[in-house]
């Protein structure tokens, strides 16, 4: 949502996802809007709503406003917000439950190019056993790209980078060896429902 | 020195130039890295992003071996070091006896850069210095996640850290002082997003320029490959001819003590270095 359609967003609190990220240590109430997350921030310019934005909503219980939001796609986890925050919240740690939230709910992920890219991250860890590999990443991940929108210079780029990286021994082409405790991380994976 | 070493995942790959350096110079003072048994990722922001219970359980894993060997452990990437701090913290912490994964906490989790400028090898380094660094002009490049946040990384100088600045003026050069050492390169979102990423790497770029800098030094490889791949594309988009090589700082320890092996990492970068290390009089 835009922050122009939210101005116009009648708010209605609830204090349920308060209570949620509380539970899991990331306490929100006691932002008193200050704005140094946001005017630390430097992903600003990709957002659409802004962290302090993020926390006061969250705080509201204005669930679908955070967990539709591209915000929480775009934090690039830098750590900015929460090294600053002089209420001790967790901003960026705030970011990432919402962005787990809102996978498990399953609706619309505006930024859907993101979650996809970590789920095949952490897919080809467990797939190979314990170690990613770069080169599986990345081809899965252009092939993902591509099958929603060709677009042949973006293409053309990345193979022309995967043949530099090559030439120059960066880029691997047989993935790691599954590791001796490869039943471990299996077992990690389950239990992480992943 | 004995340490444990955690590698991380790209410096099996994209990073080998980094991970070879840093046995260079591990073997010039004298530091034995013995690495960690059985190592996994650590999860990266993947993790993190989508799955707390990963996040937290696949670096335990790594601490649990690591606490089987018994010694400190070194990390040369720094989300590799950022999370294992993290699930230290949470092992550690009320979240601990949740996780089920016992662990003592003897250990100390050291990044790479911070272990390389204790003061043993600071004042060793300059009686073993052969080539002259003196003419370079470079800004160090911290990144985010080996400083932030302190209450995980345990860091005291988080906002202007200096230990960089410090081993390079040991080894002769002048660093310029900016006031983006710590600022964020996207490197997370650099495959999903590079529309972002060119935002935030060109940014750098003109802020080292304008410092009057000549090249960066890293000690993050998601920030070197960022700023060295990406190089070209951002100089199209905005319609400059940027060159600015991106050094590891192991790099430049082991140039400064005259390793033979330099030039053949360096060679692996995309920014080519050389023209600039030929035009100082270093090579």
């Amino acid at each position: 949502m835009s922050l122009e359609a939210a101005a116009n967003y009648p708010i209605r609190p609830q204090v349920a996802l308060a209570a949620q990220l509380t539970k899991a240590r990331l306490t929100v109430s006691t932002c008193f809007s200050c704005r140094k997350c946001s005017g630390g921030c430097p992903l600003t310019f990709a957002m659409d709503i802004l962290p302090h934005h993020v926390i006061r909503l969250a705080l509201l219980g204005q669930e679908e406003q955070v967990l539709g939001s591209e915000t929480i796609w775009v934090c690039s986890a830098c750590q900015t917000c929460t090294t600053r925050c002089p209420n001790g919240i967790d901003i960026a740690g705030v970011m990432d439950w919402l962005k787990e939230e809102a996978v498990k709910r399953g609706g619309t992920i505006p930024d859907a190019g993101v979650a996809a890219f970590h789920r095949f991250f952490l897919g080809s860890i467990r797939t190979s056993g314990g170690r990613l590999s770069e080169t599986i990443l990345l081809r899965r991940f252009t092939l993902y790209k591509m099958r929603r929108q060709i677009n042949l210079q973006e293409l053309k780029e990345n193979l022309i980078l995967g043949w530099k990286l090559f030439k120059r021994r960066r880029m691997r082409l047989i993935g790691p060896s599954a590791l001796r405790g490869k039943a471990q991380i299996r077992e990690i994976f389950r239990k992480g429902d992943f | 020195m004995k340490v444990t070493y955690y590698p991380g995942c790209s410096l099996e790959g994209t990073a080998v130039d980094y991970a070879a350096s840093i046995a260079g110079v591990a073997s010039q003072l004298d530091v034995e890295l013995v690495e960690l048994f059985d190592w996994n990722c650590c999860g990266a922001s993947s993790a993190h992003s989508l799955n707390h219970h990963l996040a937290l359980h696949l670096p335990a894993r790594n601490l649990a071996l690591a606490e089987q060997a018994g010694r400190d452990v070194v990390a040369p990437c720094a989300l590799c070091f950022n999370r294992l701090k993290v699930a230290e913290k949470a092992l550690l912490g009320p979240e601990g006896t949740e996780l089920g994964i016992a662990y003592g906490g003897g250990l100390k989790i050291w990044d790479l850069l911070d272990y390389l400028t204790q003061d043993t090898f600071l004042k060793a380094l300059p009686t073993k210095v052969v080539v002259s660094l003196m003419n370079l002009r470079p800004v160090c490049y911290y990144g985010c996640l080996v400083a932030r946040p302190p209450a995980v990384t345990d860091k005291a100088d988080y906002e202007n850290p200096e230990n960089m600045e410090r081993l390079l003026e040991v080894l002769g050069t002048q660093p310029i002082d900016w006031s983006f050492k710590t600022d964020c390169c996207g490197a997370g979102l650099a495959v999903a997003r590079p529309d972002i990423i060119d935002t935030l790497v060109h940014r750098l770029y003109e802020q080292a320029l304008a410092a009057g800098a000549e090249c960066f030094v890293v000690s993050c490889q998601m920030c070197q490959a960022n700023l060295d791949l990406s190089q070209e594309r951002i100089s199209r988009k905005f319609g400059q001819d940027y060159y600015l090589p991106v050094f590891y700082f192991t790099e430049l320890i082991a140039l400064a003590l005259g390793h033979p092996d330099t030039p053949k990492w360096l060679a692996q970068h995309v920014v080519d270095p050389m023209p600039l290390l030929k035009m100082k009089g270093i090579v």
